[in-house]
């Protein structure tokens, strides 16, 4: 992760001005990217192991 | 001008015994009983003036009665001016009356962790290892819904048919910000491949534009005339068609843009320009498309996407806020509320990541959509499936939608203050203090009266009908003052 954030923190000196935009928008892109990774290493963990019975067993009545 | 938009929030959580049999109700009563028995004594409901039968278009249906009056089950009044029962075959809080959207936010926020609160006490009661589990979410994927419902004082004066018109465009397309995403569809003959994942959990399940059904034939405008105040003053307006949020920021912005909506319909300044062509078909098609680019038609032939018609709302709120103010909804409160509707709306038409820690189905689509990319699934999988459920689910440990980084309004201490602290702001204040003070001369308590029993006279009804009284400013000191409730009912009578 900070590996990403290093090489693109570089980018907007040494281009022009014109492009500039777009490292940073890559930049917020992979930060995003990484913190989904993130998010779904934990996912696998905290996922029901059985998914197939803990989304077929959920079945509620109607209610209001 | 539009009078002071007293909200709530009602929501009927999902549940399931894990590791033991049971049925719903018999779980969603030891749920709630575990929680009572542990923290008040259970003052009892008062269903004298319960009137679910009556229709806001002026008929009645004299056999509809309030279902727990036959069947007898569970239903509590907290010291935070809340009810907790057991609605059909599901635990339910109804929120006590609160003056803003924000509020309402902190209220729900106690709502959750009175749920959570009675899942670790029923478990320890349990003591065989079952666990009662609980979701905030509205449907079991398999065509079975169950509400979150609001509700917003309104005017008597306003025309019923006015509101409905007039606030039907806003409800339609609000889910853009407070859908909470749903994989797959459970309308009959749509596939997971054809609707892989869409914005609500509520919309296959709304097929009228207008009615008094709440669990079947659902209307998008619910005309139960039940107003738990003043009936020649005011209606309350049961609104049926919102999704139960995970998300802090989307209950606030789906109850504050609601009730700016409805302060300008009070006050005639909305018009009728954005009136839809087929409404329920509409509801439909935006929450069928995430990629937000479906129009719908207006009845003048014109057509918009949904964030489009929210676009045209928020102008009209803007101008409303220039002519009449928004001290209905609480100035402050207000101001924040259409700063961040106008960021939501910008944020979902220019990069919707950026607004994923406001909006529950951009929060869930990215989980749902990175897992299906990083484990080669197919719509329809089963692990999709669960992480759509397991957003909304109640345990810590478990709960998917606490991972994802959602902006939160409501500090901790504040959330687990309300759950036994009323409201200051409306009579939620009284109804919650009495149940502090002298819950054992409380014989029964509903939302517009409380009724004591302080011995030797006959049993005292105390009348609660406008919703702004009662408030710590107008009966704060008498709390300080009485030491008995036979003082306080002396202190009223003078």
């Amino acid at each position: 992760m900070a590996e990403h954030t290093q090489k693109q923190k570089q980018a907007p000196s040494r281009t022009e001005e014109t492009i500039e935009d777009l490292p940073v928008g890559a930049q917020q892109g992979e930060k995003l990217k990484a913190e989904l990774d993130d998010l779904l290493d934990e996912i696998d963990e905290v996922l029901e192991t059985n998914a197939e019975d803990f989304v077929k067993s959920y079945v509620q009545k109607g209610g209001e | 001008m539009a009078i002071a938009k007293v909200c709530g929030i009602e929501t009927e959580y999902g549940i399931q015994v894990r590791g033991a049999e049971s049925n719903p109700v018999a779980a969603s009563s030891a749920l709630i009983n575990a929680y009572v028995s542990g923290t008040l004594r259970n003052i009892d409901w008062d269903f004298g003036h319960e009137r679910p039968g009556t229709d806001a278009r002026g008929f009645s249906y004299p056999d509809s009665f309030a279902p727990e009056i036959e069947m007898q089950l569970v239903n509590a009044v907290l010291t935070n001016g809340a009810r907790y029962y057991v609605d059909h075959a599901h635990p339910e809080v109804s929120t006590p009356e609160c003056l803003t959207a924000l509020e309402v936010v902190r209220f729900d926020r106690a709502a959750e962790e009175i749920v959570r609160a009675s899942m670790t006490a029923a478990k320890r009661l349990l003591n065989d290892g079952s666990e009662i589990v609980t979701y905030k979410n509205n449907s079991d994927g398999k065509g079975n819904s169950y509400g979150c419902h609001e509700n917003y004082l309104v005017d008597r004066a306003t025309p019923f048919a006015r509101i409905v018109s007039q606030i039907t465009p806003h409800f339609v397309s609000r889910q853009v910000f407070c859908g909470a995403g749903k994989v797959g569809s459970e309308l009959a003959g749509t596939s997971s491949s054809a609707v892989p994942y869409q914005i609500s959990q509520r919309a296959d399940f709304f097929e009228e534009e207008v009615g008094l059904e709440t669990t079947l034939k659902r209307p998008i405008v619910n005309t139960r005339d039940e107003p738990h105040c003043d009936p020649q003053k005011y209606r309350r307006l049961h609104v049926i068609v919102g999704d139960a949020n995970m998300s802090e920021v989307a209950t606030y912005l789906k109850v504050g843009t609601t009730a700016i909506v409805l302060a300008m319909i009070e006050d005639d300044m909305i018009g009728s320009e954005l009136t839809l062509a087929n409404p329920v078909s509409a509801i439909r098609q935006i929450s069928q498309d995430p990629s937000l680019t479906t129009t719908v038609a207006l009845r003048d032939g014109t057509r918009m996407t949904a964030i489009e018609l929210q676009w045209a709302v928020l102008e009209r709120a803007r101008k409303y806020e220039r002519s009449h103010g928004l001290a209905c909804v609480g100035d402050d409160v207000a101001v924040d509320l259409l700063a961040r509707w106008e960021t939501v709306l910008a944020g979902l038409e220019s990069d919707r990541n950026s607004v994923a820690h406001w909006v529950d189905w951009v929060a869930k689509q990215r989980l749902v959509d990175g897992f299906a990319d990083r484990h080669h699934l197919h719509p329809g999988d089963a692990k999709l499936k669960a992480i759509d459920l397991q957003y909304h689910d109640m345990r810590a440990d478990r709960c998917l939608a606490t991972r994802v980084g959602l902006e939160t309004l409501i500090s901790e201490h504040d959330a687990l203050t309300a759950m036994t602290e009323p409201p200051e702001t409306t009579r939620a204040y009284f109804r919650g203090k009495c149940l502090q003070r002298w819950p054992g001369e409380i014989v029964a308590a509903n939302w517009d009266s409380m009724v004591f029993d302080v011995g030797r006279e006959p049993l005292r009804r105390v009348p609660m009908l406008e919703p702004l009284r009662g408030t710590a400013k107008l009966v704060g000191a008498l709390f300080d003052e009485c030491t008995t409730a036979a003082e306080l009912l002396a202190r009223l009578d003078a």
